[in-house]
């Protein structure tokens, strides 16, 4: 960790709330997770009782909770820095480091050991393994070493439908690796998108984002190549296994608004940029959020569909 | 200075503690439906060979 712990450090109290427990977990990550995770589950074949689906898909939840809290022990001295994260319960002072590691571990333990026992031993350990990549290879390995930090430890987030696919299954296929390279290329747009316009946070902290490293103009340029790559992935899968009449309208049309999106960034300078506030940065940062939502619930749809004769090819 | 029943702290913990029952009260509802869930598929069976050889 930097020096950053102790220029910016603040009093622990250790008292904290419920609620600051739960925010360890970074809530806002866990509804994707949980989303990933259910589709990757529900598109699967053969049924799952849904009492194990649940217990699956929370164990799953409760596993990316563990490797947010362990993140943010991790981090502390960076989150303090950043304007985005100094809320956070670690560098707010509401939670002391060690409680943090301690939650961490705890659950990531329990999540792994009551994941295999509900569902499958591969389901638990790629469980156990998503949390070791996300917190050991990219939290405390490339974050801070590389800028393509968001590229390679992308895969993290990757994991959840492939682990609710595992659950369900028992095996990988390459329906799920499908689904893993969709969140795989989605993320490194979707962060860069936002790096361009927390501008200072990642600066001050000493992160090494591509838009530190290799200057703004390539970063726009990074997320034009990434969104031409993922656009033809995922009109690609729309044509496999995973994919039916609502997946591939579904990512015809998205794909398009995120290519003129990506189009308009790399257009642009940061002259531009300033003088509107970062205005196509910020709308094509949430049209990601929109993007993956969508693809995924498309997936799920067309897997309800099915049985009708209506969804899947 | 000596804490008062209504400080802040003892609300803090109170949520602490109420949440946490609440979790552990859910957690045991789930590990009651698991088993059911478990036991009511038609590839359990009990190792009653185990016992009776």
């Amino acid at each position: 960790m930097s020096d950053a712990s102790v220029t910016a450090s603040t009093p622990q109290t250790g008292e904290a709330g419920f609620g600051d427990y739960f925010a360890l977990l970074k809530p806002r990550v866990m509804t994707l997770v949980v989303f990933t995770a259910f589709v990757g589950l529900y598109a699967a074949p053969g049924a799952v009782h849904p009492v194990v689906g649940f217990a699956a898909i929370l164990f799953i939840a409760v596993g990316g909770g563990a490797s947010g809290a362990l993140n943010m022990w991790w981090d502390a001295d960076i989150d303090r820095v950043m304007k985005r994260t100094r809320n956070r319960p670690i560098p707010s002072g509401r939670i002391t480091e060690s409680e943090a590691f301690g939650f961490g571990m705890t659950l990531a333990g329990f999540a792994v050991v009551m994941l295999a026992l509900a569902t499958n031993l591969l389901a638990g350990a790629l469980l156990a393994f998503t949390i070791f990549f996300y917190v050991v290879i990219y939290s405390m390995w490339l974050k801070r070493w590389t800028p393509q930090n968001i590229v390679i430890g992308g895969a993290a987030g990757a994991f959840p439908p492939m682990i609710g696919w595992v659950a369900a299954t028992g095996s990988f296929s390459l329906e799920s690796v499908l689904m893993f390279a969709l969140i795989f290329m989605w993320t490194p747009p979707h962060f860069w998108a936002l790096a361009l316009f927390m501008r200072s946070d990642y600066d001050d902290a000493g992160v090494p984002m591509l838009t530190v490293t290799h200057g703004r103009r390539a970063t726009r340029v990074h997320i034009l190549v990434y969104t031409v790559l993922l656009a033809a992935l995922a009109i690609g899968a729309g044509f496999t296994s995973i994919g039916g009449p609502v997946y591939l309208a579904t990512a015809v049309v998205l794909n398009a608004l995120f290519l003129k999106g990506a189009l308009a960034i790399w257009r642009r300078d940061e002259a531009m940029a300033e003088a509107d506030k970062y205005k196509a940065e910020r709308s094509f940062f949430k049209l990601s959020l929109l993007y993956l939502f969508a693809h995924f619930g498309a997936i799920a749809l067309d897997t309800a569909m099915a049985p009708l004769g209506l969804g899947g090819w | 200075m000596a804490l008062s029943r209504q400080h802040d702290l003892h609300k803090r913990r109170f949520s602490r503690n109420l949440g946490l029952g609440l979790v552990l009260a859910a957690f045991v509802a789930l590990i009651f439906g698991l088993t059911v869930a478990k036991v009511s598929t038609d590839d359990f069976t009990m190792p009653i060979n185990e016992v009776t050889d």
